[in-house]
């Protein structure tokens, strides 16, 4: 107990001091916008909020039975000025919410790709968007980089000032991909492809989460997003596929060994599994993501997957994905 | 025989569940003893058991709420103290096969049978005598709906000593609680509990409302009806639209579970965001259900301590059924991350943030209600000035989240949880308490001792404070819910402020046991001046139910009341009360009747046999519920009148009360 006095009057210097506050302190322009956006509610809000504590501790407080100098008027219930008021400046308030509410739904947009104007303000308006599938497995994360040919598990790396393109489906059950400091998250889910769109304006190494409940794996199915710049990132693809890092797995990610990394090993009921480790894939097979959407829709029940898969879906063309829902439908 | 059942389903292994198995064994094998030894059985039968009395079948409802509160926030302790030590490779004291079942129970039992339980007991005990009636529309299917309720909450506790909890929430998400991922028996415990409890609800909220649109005393006008009741009628109509809802997710998960359905599965054609809107299109309507309540009884209460009518009556009857409306096309705001378009996600904002409106609305009335008026803080009356300022925030928070841009990053979040109890501790849980402690001398003619209500209104609103604050600050640092233990060093002093808080709620739960138990200690020794001798206990009642005696008699209302418009009862004291005009006349009422215990027991057996697939016991627990239909519909002594004589002799007690408590002033 004594230890956690001393916590008290440390809490508003925790705050400022090294602790990072993932959604205020973002490191990119959607992260940027989820936060105004936030900070900007608040402060409206707060326009209300704080007269109406007030007046409620005001209020309590001079009519109170004891105070029998205050104004009493017993049968006093109704005024057209105080109803005027009270609907009125919570509809403006609301009205003005609203209209931001459009603009950033909009401007935010998960699907919609980084725009010019964003890639402007971090400095390099003509970089290329790197593309990023990512597949949520028990319970763990798989990265495929289609245009670079290699894969990572737990890790993302990613060049700064690039507009990321995420294709997010899940192997399993469905969870949340969502890098805080990045900003938006988007829910992973089988059979089915989901997109988002982010970008990271500064280096840094940003923890990464399953922010939907999987399962007993669930508080260590994180990873850590790590955003360097581009000569950086294309020094470590480089390393990755020559295969001399130490976390280079020793076979490519294909078809006959991706169920190896699909499951997670059993582990006993009153343990928490273990972190899956970070594994690095030096090439991988193109149409695995694809694969991976399309063998839920083809009208097979669960059973038949694992032979089946290997087989037939996961050769199938990589346009075939353009069959399954790109979206959920609303 | 025992279909999945075997002696492994028991959790003998795990000290936590043999030591609360032992508790609740002792404390239930004692107040069994006692019962015998006191030779109460009889009487507990026919007095209470079989009851059709919405009072007592109200009080029912309270001591179940209470148990289940007492279970839930058990549930929250552990929560608390296990993220407060898994910190940094400390895996804490719960593994997640365990902590998992603890979230998912938490919140399934302080919706289901914590919070939906106390609402029904308030329509129980106070929409009837607001409204001047003798009963209920239909008394004998308020007491089935209480046996619903009742024995959905024992097959939840059920799963604590035979076989496992759900592990996945307590909304039950597919796929992970499909079969593939879950094959255990804890899925089916949350479905069928879940299913048998929103039959209670469905026919408490059919019942409820055919009451106020039926019952109410000669002269009753809409524009008459007291704003709790107002508040219940339209709590009634969203269950009667939503809960069906919940009904068919339940069945159709059900259905995918048990005979290999694809409704919500990953393949076959399933669809797990099908699953997300048909719950959320009932979950959200659902804390409406719990919060508009709890507004009515703020407004009651509000009106009665300042002495004055509610300000803006009207007001507050319009914005209730504007809440109502808009409350029911908001749903899609619980998951604006699924990859909606954006001109969905920004129709389900906008509609969101607009039941701001009316809900401003309401506090302001509250606000002006207390202005120039003369307010005595007695004890409900610190619960409202608490959750003026603490649902303040949490509707703050809200609004936050309703903007998608802010919700694709809190999402999920601590932020999310603090900010859902923000609002239901802050706004249905004080409300309810409030409205406990303001109708408990009408319900017993005892008063509880204001000052452990106090002292609980203290620790409860300092303790919410302590506990969710950090919670808001660990969900900007980027912490999800459910997780059962983390590294991240920036989380960890928070989290312990946290589970300090919770031991502060703790202390406040502990004085309202407390409360509870010297009232009956008073009850018991007929302390004098605990005693209720006017039936207006805070000598400012403006509604019906004040003009009654304490306890109230069986039948309500000796004379059907004649209404005078809102506030009848306050009328009648400034003018005068009339002469009665009428003769005492005998009252038709229902005779008590064991189907709803019997009921019950089947619900309860074919529940248990549903979850371990012994299939013979749901024939005979369906076949028994028939006939015992069968034989109630062909019973035709199912009432009885109140003779002159007792009516005449309750009023002329009350008459002397009434003279003793006029002299004693």
């Amino acid at each position: 107990m004594k230890r956690l006095w001393r916590f008290f009057p440390a809490l508003p210097a925790l705050m400022l001091s090294g602790c990072t506050v993932d959604l205020l302190q973002p490191a990119g322009p959607i992260g940027e916008g989820n936060r105004d956006m936030m900070v900007l509610e608040w402060a409206v809000m707060m326009c209300v909020v704080v007269p109406v504590i007030i007046a409620t501790l005001v209020f309590a407080w001079r009519y109170r039975a004891s105070n029998t100098k205050a104004e009493y008027l017993r049968n006093w219930s109704h005024s057209n000025k105080i109803e005027v008021f009270i609907w009125g400046v919570p509809i403006l308030i609301i009205l003005v919410l609203s209209v931001f509410n459009y603009k950033s739904t909009h401007d935010y947009d998960p699907y919609k790709p980084i725009s010019k104007e964003m890639q402007a303000k971090v400095g390099a308006p003509d970089a290329k968007p790197l593309h990023v599938e990512v597949i949520s497995l028990d319970w763990k994360w798989l990265f495929i980089y289609p245009d670079l040919g290699i894969a990572t598990i737990n890790e993302l790396d990613v060049p700064t000032k690039t507009p990321l393109d995420f294709r997010i489906t899940s192997d399993s059950v469905m969870t949340s991909f969502f890098i805080p400091q990045l900003g938006s998250q988007i829910y992973s889910m089988a059979g089915m492809e989901t997109q988002l769109h982010l970008l990271a304006s500064r280096p840094g190494n940003f923890q990464g989460e399953a922010a939907q409940y999987t399962g007993p794996g669930f508080s260590d199915m994180r990873f850590r997003a790590i955003a360097m710049p581009q000569e950086q990132f294309d020094a470590w693809v480089q390393n990755v596929r020559s295969g001399d890092n130490p976390l280079v797995a020793k076979e490519a990610l294909d078809a006959q060994t991706y169920p190896k990394y699909h499951t997670a090993p059993p582990a006993p009921h009153d343990e928490a599994p273990k972190p899956a480790p970070v594994v690095y894939f030096s090439s991988v097979q193109s149409g695995l993501f694809e694969g991976i959407v399309a063998k839920y829709n083809v009208g097979m029940s669960h059973e038949d997957h694992g032979k089946d898969m290997g087989e037939k879906s996961m050769n199938m063309p990589a346009e075939s994905h353009e069959a399954a829902p790109s979206n959920t439908g609303m | 025989m025992l279909g999945k059942l075997t002696l492994s389903a028991i959790p003998y292994d795990v000290p936590i569940l043999v030591g609360t198995f032992i508790g609740v064994a002792v404390v239930g094998i004692a107040v069994l003893a006692a019962v015998t030894y006191f030779k109460k059985w009889g009487y507990l039968w026919r007095e209470w058991l079989t009851t059709v009395d919405h009072k007592k079948l109200a009080i029912m409802y309270v001591i179940l709420g209470l148990v289940m509160l007492v279970r839930g926030f058990a549930d929250a302790l552990m929560m608390r103290t296990q993220l407060a030590l898994a910190y940094a490779g400390n895996p804490g004291y719960l593994p997640p096969h365990h902590y998992d079942q603890v979230f998912s129970a938490h919140g399934t039992i302080m919706i289901f049978f914590m919070a939906m339980v106390m609402m029904q007991a308030l329509f129980n005990f106070v929409v009837p005598l607001q409204i001047g009636a003798r009963d209920v529309a239909f008394p004998l299917i308020n007491s089935i709906s209480f046996y619903m309720t009742l024995v959905s909450a024992i097959l939840i506790n059920v799963s604590l000593f035979i076989g496992e909890f759900s592990n996945v929430g307590w909304l039950g998400y597919p796929p992970i609680s499909e079969l593939q991922f879950n094959p255990g028996v804890g899925v089916d415990y949350y479905i069928w509990s879940v299913q048998i409890s929103g039959i209670g609800t469905l026919l408490t909220g059919m019942n409820f409302l055919t009451t106020i649109i039926k019952l109410r005393a000669p002269g009753m006008k809409w524009m008459h009806i007291p704003v709790f009741t107002w508040t219940a009628f339209f709590a009634c109509i969203m269950i009667l639209t939503t809960f069906p809802v919940l009904t068919v997710s339940m069945a159709l998960l059900a259905l995918d579970r048990y005979v290999g359905m694809h409704f919500f599965t990953n393949d076959g054609g399933g669809s797990v965001m099908l699953y997300l809107n048909l719950i959320w299109s009932w979950g959200h309507p659902e804390v409406y259900i719990l919060i508009l309540p709890a507004f009515g009884v703020f407004s009651e209460i509000a009106a009665t301590f300042s002495g004055k009518p509610l300000f803006g009556y009207a007001t507050m009857v319009i914005a209730t059924g504007i809440i109502t409306f808009l409350g029911s096309i908001v749903w899609v705001h619980h998951f604006f991350t699924m990859g909606a378009g954006a001109d969905v996600n920004t129709f389900f904002g906008i509609m969101t943030m607009f039941i701001a409106v009316p809900t401003g609305v309401k506090i302001f009335n509250w606000l002006f209600t207390m202005y120039k008026g003369r307010v005595r803080f007695e004890g409900p009356m610190h619960w409202i000035v608490g959750f003026m300022i603490t649902f303040s925030i949490g509707g703050m928070t809200g609004v936050m989240m309703a903007m998608p841009a802010a919700d694709w990053v809190i999402h999920n979040s601590l932020f999310l949880v603090a900010h859902f109890h923000n609002v239901i501790i802050g706004g249905v849980f004080f409300g309810y308490v409030a409205g406990l402690s303001y109708w408990f001398p009408k319900a017993f003619g005892y008063k509880m001792r204001d000052v452990w209500g106090k002292w609980a209104f203290r620790f409860w609103f300092v303790g919410f404070y302590l506990s969710f604050i950090p919670l808001y600050a660990v969900g900007l640092e980027g912490m999800t819910r459910r997780m059962n233990h983390y590294d991240n060093p920036d989380w960890h002093p928070w989290l312990l402020v946290a589970c300090v808080g919770v031991f502060v709620l703790a202390a406040g739960l502990a004085c309202q046991v407390i409360q509870f138990v010297l009232a009956a200690f008073d009850a018991v020794n007929k302390k004098p001046d605990a005693l209720d001798l006017t039936g207006d206990n805070w000598g400012s009642g403006r509604t019906l139910e004040w003009s009654i005696p304490s306890p109230v008699p069986h039948y309500n209302f000796a004379r059907l009341p004649v209404i005078r418009g809102l506030d009848t009862f306050h009328i009648e004291k400034e003018l005068g009360r009339p002469a009665p005009v009428s003769e005492l006349e005998p009252i038709h009422m229902p005779k008590y009747s064991a189907v709803g215990p019997v009921l019950g027991a089947c619900g309860l057996l074919i529940g248990f046999a549903l979850v371990w697939h012994i299939w013979w016991a749901v024939v005979v627990g369906l076949v028994v519920a028939f006939f015992t239909v069968v034989h109630r519909s062909a019973n035709l002594d199912v009432d009885f009148y109140v003779p002159v004589e007792e009516i005449r002799a309750d009023e002329e007690a009350f008459a002397r009360r009434l003279a003793a408590a006029k002299a004693a002033e």
